[in-house]
């Protein structure tokens, strides 16, 4: 497996993600592609965390710590600045987590998009407010455990669809991504960055901690979560072009669903619910993309 | 942390609390985590270079000859590379055995 992309990280060991933190693969994946012409724009998220404690960062490129309802606002101020010292080589990335993009930082994501500002928002989706203690979010998938949906209490809502948020304000460039799937999500940022507007890429990234699985199938679990429909790989442009990327062979559910701890409370009722709903979101997609059902 | 960082007058910081150095996270040893630690077995291994893709702490470095070793500084043994790796090359071993 050899990826078309320069062999240097930005983004240096030492971090303090937990071990198998997949939002660290994810960043490391992204810089690559982004290079280090980049101002990052990092609202209060796990990664708050990861960069290190003060005096130390990861990152090797100039990085903005915000509060966590300003990831859109601030992006867009950075590239405005940038405008007017007539810098139009320097790219401006959000990067924010679930709770970031999903609940409390959607206003500005949303106001800053609906200018078209030039910037990539990247949302790393861990699926819960991982970093405070697994509070439950709009991202957190139906029938999952966390510590605010504890017990008998799963969470019986189904997660917000952000990627149609998003493409229903006509962005240039709205996708899906993996950590498990590099290749595919390289191509996708250098994409994004080689369009003007404003792009969001929205990366799964596992939580061993949160999800409640050992480290070592932290990326096995990203993978598993596009193989079953759960997260399609997909991109759309201009808010009407869809590219489903990967056609998954049809895997159940539940063979996600049992390696996890958060999820162990489902009976075989509750996963062929899901599963109906996991083949209801595919064939809406399915429809979207212009691509015939299958059987 | 073992290492005692971060210890100084707020007049010695820069204005706006700046970090001026990047990548200096590199000092924290985050190799104290682990209670497993990954041994790659290079008979086997095929350099297709999954361990260095997919390991979440950049501990993965390329030597001249094109195999993969560890940087145990960094390595918190989170086991990513011996699951992901296709042909069994790398094994996790018990700290301290």
């Amino acid at each position: 497996m050899q990826l078309n992309v320069p062999d240097r990280d930005y983004m240096h060991s030492g971090h303090v993600g937990c071990p198998g933190c997949g939002a660290a693969v994810a960043m490391k994946f992204v810089l690559r592609a982004l290079g280090n012409k980049t101002i990052m724009v990092l609202p209060a998220c796990c990664w708050s965390i990861i960069a290190g404690p003060y005096p130390q960062s990861t990152l090797q490129i100039p990085l903005i710590h915000s509060a966590f309802e300003t990831g859109g606002a601030m992006a867009s101020g950075v590239r405005a600045a940038l405008d007017v010292k007539g810098d139009k080589e320097t790219c401006v990335v959000t990067w924010a987590g679930d709770g970031g993009t999903f609940d409390i930082g959607f206003q500005a994501l949303s106001g800053a998009v609906e200018r078209n500002e030039d910037f990539i928002y990247f949302c790393y989706d861990n699926e819960a407010y991982m970093n405070t203690g697994i509070q439950r979010s709009s991202s957190t998938p139906y029938g999952a455990w966390t510590t605010t949906t504890p017990g008998r209490d799963w969470k019986r809502m189904r997660k917000k669809n952000i990627v149609e948020a998003l493409v229903a304000h006509r962005i240039p460039y709205a996708a899906t991504a993996s950590i498990a799937y590099p290749e595919d999500l390289l191509r996708k940022v250098s994409k994004a960055r080689s369009i003007k507007g404003s792009r969001f890429l929205h990366i799964f990234a596992s939580c061993p901690t949160g999800w409640r699985i050992p480290s070592e199938i932290s990326v096995k679990i990203a993978r598993m979560a596009v193989q079953t429909n759960i997260f399609p790989l997909y991109e759309v442009e201009n808010g009407r072009k869809y590219t489903i990327n990967f056609m998954p062979k049809g895997y159940l559910v539940k063979e996600y669903f049992k390696l996890q701890g958060r999820f162990k409370h489902l009976s075989e009722s509750d996963l062929d619910q899901i599963q109906a709903m996991v083949e209801e979101d595919w064939e809406l997609l399915l429809r979207k993309a212009g691509v015939p059902l299958q059987g | 942390m073992p290492k005692e960082t971060g210890i100084c007058s707020w007049k010695e910081l820069e204005l706006g609390t700046a970090i001026r150095q990047p990548g200096s996270a590199g000092e924290l040893k985050t190799g104290d985590w682990r209670s497993m630690y990954p041994v790659t077995d290079f008979e086997a291994c095929i350099k297709c270079g999954r361990c260095y893709i997919y390991c979440p702490d950049m501990v993965y470095v390329r030597n001249e000859q094109g195999y993969y070793e560890q940087n145990y500084y960094y390595c918190k043994g989170c086991g990513i590379c011996a699951h992901e790796c296709p042909v069994d090359a790398i094994k996790m071993v018990q700290e301290g055995d």
